[in-house]
C-alpha cells in the first residue's frame, strides 16, 4: 500500500475544461455536484482507501520569525498570483495506477450543464517509511 | 444502570477522594479506573450502593497508584489503607469540582476536556473522537490541565461564569463521534443548576434545551443546512420546548437579567411561533436590545440586524447592518439576505457568492452557493 495526497487548488492549477464558477450553475447542478463528492468520499471509506480529507479557507498569510523578542512578521492576505490550495484528500492505495484512477474520478465531478468539470488535481506520493527488511 | 447514570456518579466519587486528601490528578485517574471496572463488574449484578462501591474501588486504585509511585520514589506511604468513615458526597464538593475544571488558568480547550472527563466521566478516547483529535493528543491536554489545576486546591471559591462559558462551548461543538456533546452539555448544566442557585445558570439550561429541541429540523440527512424559516416545526421537540420555556420564565421572574437569560428569551420566542409568519419579531428585537447591555458583540449586533429586518422591513435591517463591524463572520450572508428581501437581486447574488467563498464551514459554503445559484438562475430567466 502507498499513500498519496490529492490536492485541489483554488488558484494555480491549469484551467479546467468546464470552467464556470459554481454560483453560475443551475441549482440542480450544484446539488448533483455535492452529491457526487459525498458519494466519492463514502465509496473510498467503504473500500478502505480513505485516510483523511480536509477543506481549507481561501484566507491565509505568510509568517516568518523576526528575531529574538520580536513577534513573528506576517505578510498577507495572499497576492492574487499565489498558488492556493483548496483542500486535500489522503488515500492509501495498492498502486500508483489506482491513485491516478481515483484522482480522475474526482476530476469527473459534474459541473455547469451537468457535464464533468475536468478539473486538474495534483497527485503527490508520500515519502514512504524505510522498509523493515533490506536485502 | 446505563452509561449516563454511571457517569452521573463520577463528580461525587471524585470529590470524596479529594476531600480525603487525595491529590486531584491521581484521584481523577483512580476514578476512571473504577469506572472501567464498574462497566465490567456491574453487567452481572448491580451493587446495592453503586456510589459506595465506586468510592471504595476508586480509593483502592488511588492507593495502588500512590504506592507504586511512592515505591519508585522510595517514600513512605502517606495514606491509611482503610478509607476514613463518614465521607459523604456533598453538593458543595461537586460544585467545587466544576470550578476547578473551569479554572481561569486553563485555556478553553483544556477546561473543556478536563470538565468532560472529571465531571462528565467521559473517557479520553471519547473526548478525542468528539473533538476529532488523536487520543494521545487529548491525553496530553488533559494531563497538562490536571497539572495546572492540581496546585489550585478545591477550596478556592470559583466563578460560575467560567463554568457556564465552558459548558456553552461544549454545547456548541454539537455532534461528532459516538458522544453527543450537546446532550452532555445539557446534562452537566442541569446538574450544575441543582448545585448553584443562579438565574443565569437556569437561563443557560433553558437556552440549550430550546436549541436542542430544534436539532432534528436544522439539517437534512445529507448534512445540508435548513434555515429557521424553512424548518419543519412539527419536528421540534415539544417536551424540551415546554421545559425550556418554563425554566426561562421562572428565571426571568427573579429580575436578575443576564446574557444567557436574554438569549433564552429570544430562543423561546422562536419556539413559541407555530409558523414562521407568526414570529414576534418586535419582541425579539427588544430582547436583542437587552442582550446588547450584557454582551455588545458584533455577532449579537449582526443577529439583531436580521431581527430588525423582519420586524421593520429590509431597509431598516440594512440600516442596522451598516452599524455592524465589517469583519464579523457571516455578515455578507446577512447582507445578501436583506438585499434580496429589498429586491436588489443582482447585488444579493454577488453577496451570496462572496459569502460562500468566505464561509467558515463546508455546510455553510454549500448553502450560500445554492442561494447564489438560485438567484442567478432567477435573474437569467427574467433578463
Amino acid at each position: 500500500m502507498a499513500k498519496y495526497l490529492l490536492l485541489k487548488h483554488y488558484r494555480g492549477a491549469p484551467a479546467a475544461v468546464n470552467n464556470v464558477p459554481m454560483d453560475q450553475w443551475k441549482p440542480d447542478e450544484v446539488e448533483a455536484h455535492i452529491q457526487y463528492m459525498n458519494d466519492f468520499a463514502t465509496r473510498l471509506e467503504s473500500s478502505g482507501e480513505f485516510i483523511d480529507g480536509q477543506a481549507l479557507s481561501p484566507d491565509g498569510v505568510w509568517v516568518r520569525y523576526d528575531g529574538e523578542g520580536r513577534p513573528p512578521v506576517t505578510d498577507g492576505p495572499f497576492a492574487e498570483t499565489k498558488d492556493l490550495i483548496a483542500g486535500w484528500m489522503v488515500i492509501d492505495v495498492d498502486s500508483y495506477e489506482r491513485a491516478i484512477e481515483l484522482a480522475g474520478e474526482l476530476s469527473a465531478a459534474p459541473g455547469a450543464g451537468g457535464r464533468p468539470i475536468h478539473e486538474w488535481l495534483e497527485v503527490r506520493p508520500f515519502l514512504a517509511p524505510p522498509p523493515n527488511f533490506t536485502h | 444502570m446505563d452509561d449516563v447514570e454511571l457517569r452521573e456518579l463520577v463528580p461525587r466519587v471524585l470529590s470524596v477522594l479529594v476531600r480525603r486528601g487525595a491529590d486531584f490528578a491521581t484521584a481523577e485517574d483512580a476514578v476512571q479506573e473504577a469506572l472501567i471496572r464498574a462497566l465490567a463488574a456491574w453487567g452481572e449484578e448491580l451493587p446495592a450502593d453503586p456510589t459506595g462501591w465506586l468510592i471504595t474501588v476508586a480509593w483502592r486504585a488511588f492507593l495502588d497508584m500512590t504506592r507504586s509511585s511512592a515505591a519508585r520514589r522510595e517514600r513512605e506511604l502517606r495514606f491509611d489503607t482503610e478509607p476514613p468513615a463518614g465521607a459523604i458526597p456533598s453538593a458543595d464538593d461537586t460544585l467545587r469540582l466544576y470550578f476547578l475544571c473551569a479554572h481561569p488558568d486553563l485555556t478553553s480547550s483544556s477546561a473543556v476536556a478536563l470538565t468532560l472527563r472529571a465531571v462528565g466521566g467521559l473517557t479520553t478516547r471519547q473526548i478525542a473522537q468528539a473533538y476529532l483529535v488523536p487520543e494521545p493528543t487529548m491525553a496530553q491536554r488533559i494531563s497538562r490541565a490536571k497539572r495546572t489545576v492540581s496546585g489550585a486546591g478545591v477550596d478556592r471559591p470559583g466563578d460560575v461564569n467560567t463554568v457556564m462559558r465552558v459548558l456553552y462551548l461544549v454545547f456548541n461543538e454539537g455532534y461528532s463521534g459516538d458522544v453527543d456533546l450537546a446532550a452532555e452539555a445539557i446534562r452537566l448544566t442541569r446538574q450544575l443548576s441543582g448545585l448553584v442557585d443562579d438565574p443565569e445558570v437556569q437561563g443557560l439550561l433553558a437556552l440549550m434545551l430550546l436549541h436542542h429541541a430544534r436539532r432534528r429540523s436544522r439539517t437534512r440527512p445529507d448534512g445540508s443546512i435548513v434555515v429557521l424559516a424553512d424548518q419543519d416545526r412539527r419536528q421540534w421537540d415539544a417536551a424540551l420546548i415546554a421545559e425550556g420555556v418554563g425554566i426561562v420564565q421562572a428565571a426571568l421572574a427573579r429580575d436578575q437579567l443576564g446574557e444567557y437569560q436574554a438569549q433564552a428569551a429570544i430562543a423561546a420566542l422562536h419556539a413559541d411561533a407555530p409558523r414562521v409568519e407568526e414570529t414576534d419579531w418586535v419582541q425579539i428585537v427588544e430582547w436583542y436590545d437587552e442582550l446588547l447591555r450584557f454582551a455588545d458583540t458584533p455577532i449579537v449586533r449582526l443577529n439583531r440586524a436580521v431581527a430588525v429586518g423582519e420586524a421593520d422591513g429590509a431597509p431598516a435591517g440594512l440600516a442596522a447592518l451598516a452599524e455592524v463591524d465589517e469583519h464579523v463572520p457571516r455578515r455578507e450572508a446577512v447582507a445578501a439576505y436583506l438585499h434580496e428581501r429589498n429586491g436588489d437581486l443582482e447585488l444579493a447574488a454577488r453577496l451570496y457568492a462572496s459569502a460562500a467563498r468566505n464561509a467558515p464551514n463546508l455546510a455553510e459554503r454549500d448553502h450560500q452557493t445554492r442561494q447564489a445559484a438560485r438567484l442567478n438562475q432567477h435573474l437569467q430567466h427574467h433578463r
